[in-house]
């Protein structure tokens, strides 16, 4: 049916392979020892459909477009070396946001100039199908794009991570998609020029209206779920130009984000339609009982109380939180569990799912700081264990450790699995100041238990205090 | 090929990619996010196409600026995953 794309059956071929190779870079991602090589075949495979690419269409411009990838070479390089591994998030939905507008540009040059993706009939009209398949992509690439901006705002810190609730947003939300849909619906028709740019605008909004009311605690799950539209806009692009590489991809990524919000959204024991309506952290809330829980009695521990503790101790669990992320924390951190170990303490890492901005972010920085990956366990690995150790030192986490989410039925976290980190002989609360709450806004129950030990500090600063009295 | 074939490559990519996921282990999903970012700017194809196409001036720039997106994140991309998984060690024994 599409008889104007003559692309050679060798160039289809390197496509798939192209494909198969990204197949296989996810692939390598099942363990990391086989990480390196599965990200050398993700590069082998963009090397080859760019190669295809080039060699099928050489005919004007090789230089502008070696120019263009110098570029975008040079930008690249640069960022990935200099990025601190605590901006990860921010850098990834940077990356996203890329793939949205670069998404809308093709769609856009493959709307101008239809001849040259061979998507048009003989009277010049563009095909059906293919007008669909421009409508979803330059839609989801704009989102995604619009969508990103803003999630890199507020995980840079230059866009506040409180919510921001629109009066009527649900209702403006839902009429914007309605009219991007119905004017997708339109295009099929006519294909005139003002439908395709308002749903080009229409979707900039909605990307923006859709991110600004998400609060900071909900960015592992909207970085994800960004990261699976940037998929699904690969892949509608895909099938405007019948090519099986950015088909497979699309899909790869477009599950993969999926999966990810998936797993986040059931670590936080929230709908996903609940967080992407938004507004969840906006206020502490007042029914919970936080205001009576005000003056209960705690106990607060010092550096060396801390380091005496746990180098009496058979196993320490750490469990870090984005706290660590913030206070640069991962490197005193490892020194620290270095000490004990030599003082033949057992020690061991403890992650939550969402502990962090994205997902796994916690095992980055750990990594970065040389802690070996086979002392880092996920939340049902060793959830198990905390009744038999001594001491666990939380660390900048608050509500992954918060026993009312397995109590407290009126508890906005109810039902959230968490660390059952109260049921160590000894918990070290590492926090800057009493009066802060989770990003939930709800108290938390083990720091008033008698086995609790507050320190009260900054959090890189007390582990370098507790290294220091452990040398001693 | 016709849409159906278009169709059904896409479907069973669907599949191949949920099941692939799922056996990426958690301690890896942030290169994962990283990493995926880098393959989807194979959206470069489309870009490089409308950049060598002759004819309407407008949609060359927006192809080459297209170009230089995607190139960031390509390369970015794969740069900072292979940044991140060269930290991922075992313990020294």
């Amino acid at each position: 049916m599409h008889i104007a794309t003559a692309t050679p059956a060798w160039a289809m071929l390197a496509y798939l392979v192209a494909g198969i190779c990204f197949i296989l870079a996810l692939r390598g991602l099942s363990s990391p020892a086989s990480s390196r090589k599965g990200n050398r075949y993700g590069m082998a495979g963009m090397t080859l459909a760019v190669g295809t690419t080039l060699i099928t269409h050489m005919n004007v411009g090789i230089i502008e477009i070696a120019i263009a990838i110098g570029i975008g070479a040079v930008i690249g390089l640069v960022t990935a070396r200099r990025i601190a591994m605590t901006d990860m998030p921010q850098l990834v939905a940077a990356f996203h946001s890329l793939v949205g507008l670069a998404a809308v540009l093709v769609a856009a040059a493959a709307y101008l100039n239809p001849q040259a993706f061979g998507i048009v009939d003989a009277a010049g009209q563009i095909f059906t199908v293919s007008r669909i398949e421009m409508g979803l992509g330059i839609a989801i690439g704009a989102i995604t794009f619009s969508g990103s901006v803003i999630a890199f705002l507020k995980l840079n810190g230059n866009m506040s991570g409180t919510p921001i609730m629109l009066p009527g947003r649900h209702l403006i939300n839902i009429g914007t998609l309605a009219a991007i849909i119905g004017l997708i619906g339109y295009f099929l028709t006519d294909q005139s020029p003002w439908i395709f740019w308002t749903v080009t605008a229409l979707s900039f909004v909605i990307g923006f209206l859709l991110i600004i009311p998400i609060g900071g605690a909900d960015m592992p799950v909207v970085v994800s779920m960004l990261n699976s539209y940037s998929g699904w806009a690969a892949a509608a692009m895909g099938f405007t130009l019948q090519n099986t590489a950015m088909i497979i991809t699309g899909a790869l990524v477009g599950s993969s984000g999926a999966i990810l919000s998936y797993i986040m959204c059931k670590a936080m024991n929230r709908s996903f339609i609940s967080v992407i309506a938004g507004g969840f952290g906006a206020a502490p809330e007042a029914g919970s009982g936080g205001a009576a829980k005000v003056d209960r009695p705690w106990k607060r521990g010092s550096a060396d109380d801390a380091a005496f503790l746990m180098s009496q101790a058979e196993q320490v669990i750490i469990v870090p939180g984005y706290g660590m992320a913030v206070a640069q924390a991962q490197h005193a951190l490892r020194e620290m569990g270095d000490l004990l170990k030599k003082e033949g303490v057992r020690v061991k890492y403890a992650i939550h799912p969402v502990a962090g901005r994205m997902p796994g972010h916690m095992n980055v920085l750990l990594a970065e700081a040389n802690v070996p990956y086979d002392e880092v366990f996920e939340l049902e690995d060793i959830n198990g264990e905390f009744a038999q150790t001594d001491v666990a030192f939380v660390i900048g986490a608050n509500d992954v450790t918060n026993p009312a989410a397995k109590t407290d039925k009126s508890s906005p976290i109810y039902g959230m699995p968490v660390l059952d980190v109260e049921k160590a002989k000894t918990v070290l609360f590492v926090k800057r100041s009493m009066g802060g709450v989770g990003y939930a806004g709800v108290d938390n129950d083990v720091f008033y238990m008698d086995q609790t030990m507050m320190l009260l500090a900054d959090a890189k600063k007390m582990v370098d205090d507790i290294c220091k009295a452990l040398q001693h | 090929m016709d849409f159906i074939s278009i169709l059904s490559i896409f479907v069973m990519a669907c599949f191949v990619g949920y099941y692939v996921v799922w056996s990426v282990t958690p301690a890896l999903h942030t290169p994962l996010m990283a990493v995926t970012n880098a393959i989807s700017s194979v959206i470069i194809v489309g870009a490089l196409i409308s950049s060598a196409a002759a004819g309407v001036a407008i949609a060359k720039w927006l192809g080459l600026l297209a170009v230089v997106l995607a190139s960031i994140n390509i390369f970015g991309g794969f740069a900072v995953t292979a940044r991140m998984l060269a930290m991922y060690k075992k313990k020294e024994r």
